[in-house]
């Protein structure tokens, strides 16, 4: 019984997004939501702005720079979450002694 | 691991991954790269210097101290740069505007403050893999 | 450049479900560096060789040493 139930709701989301598809606009098109004005401002500002002939770099670090300042922070958070996993400690004076 | 054609490789080939990486980095607002990819090209060399020679070589060349000094001194450039624009009058992280000089264009030393945030980060982002792998590799 | 484009996302597929079809984990995590080096492939076809090499750095080079020690540090067999 609980199969059935989710082959139909799987066939449902299949469908659900099967006909979503075609109302996608076709891919690299100019009409696109994502090539907004923003996208012209960069693209022609952005060499007087910046002085920096690789525009992705300057996007993300001047335009965007605080974002990639959060992105420094998650590498932080990475470290963070090991060492509290596997409770290395990194004091010399701790080396000799029987710690977990 | 003890074998000697992978060491010797591994001398021959990890210096030329370095240049690379600092190459990625240095020219990360000239042409395509930036600071995440070349801190991590770096940081792979570091990471292979320590698979093939063993821990305790790997964290005699980068210290645990001296990797974390690294991360957050990478970090407290990027915000003092940051604080800059705000110092002259400015938002957080203004290039331009807070006179930072623009330079001669297709240079190195150019784009006002982006070949030194992309350099901050790119330490940032060898000596924070670097860390996680001698932290991850190091025996209880 | 499309057969080279239609061939590469075949393998990225067939990739992608030998992955999570696999039961040795040591083989998935070889089988996963090889979709993110097609991943990187693709990227530079899609002229975008940031992502590109960014790809090949981290997906190909960082993520397999990290799962590869996480591995040795665990049991290797799915259970």
């Amino acid at each position: 019984m609980t199969k059935i139930f989710t082959f139909l709701m799987l066939g449902g989301l299949l469908f659900v997004l099967l006909t979503s598809i075609t109302e996608l606009p076709t891919f690299g098109e100019s009409y696109a939501p994502a090539h907004n004005e923003i996208s012209n401002h960069y693209i022609e500002q952005g060499p007087e702005d910046t002085n920096s002939p690789n525009l992705i770099g300057a996007i993300i670090t001047d335009y965007r720079a605080f974002d990639t300042l959060g992105e420094a922070t998650v590498l932080f958070t990475a470290i963070a979450a090991v060492v509290a996993i596997l409770g290395v400690v990194h004091h010399k004076q701790d080396k000799g002694d029987n710690h977990e | 691991m003890n074998d000697l054609i992978v060491k010797m490789t591994t001398k021959l080939v990890l210096p030329f991954i370095q240049l690379y990486g600092i190459y990625v980095i240095i020219h990360g607002h000239l042409s395509p790269g930036g600071a995440f990819p070349g801190g991590a090209i770096f940081a792979t060399s570091i990471v292979l210097f320590t698979i093939v020679f063993g821990l305790r070589i790997g964290q005699k060349r980068l210290p645990h101290h001296v990797s974390s000094k690294l991360e957050t001194s990478g970090i407290f450039v990027f915000i003092v740069f940051g604080l800059t624009g705000i110092l002259m009058g400015y938002q957080f992280l203004t290039n331009q505007e807070a006179g930072f000089p623009m330079g001669e264009w297709g240079r190195v030393f150019s784009a006002g403050f982006i070949p030194i945030i992309t350099f901050a980060l790119g330490i940032k982002v060898m000596s924070a893999v670097v860390t996680l792998f001698h932290t991850m590799m190091e025996e209880e | 450049m499309q057969i080279l484009n239609v061939i590469l996302v075949i393998f990225l597929i067939i990739a992608a479900i030998a992955v999570e079809r696999t039961k040795d984990l040591l083989s998935a995590v070889i089988i996963f560096t090889s979709y993110s080096l097609v991943m990187a492939l693709l990227w530079l076809i899609l002229r975008a060789p940031d992502v590109a090499m960014t790809e090949a750095a981290i997906g190909a080079g960082i993520t397999t040493n990290l799962f590869v020690i996480v591995i040795s540090r665990t049991r290797r067999q799915e259970k």
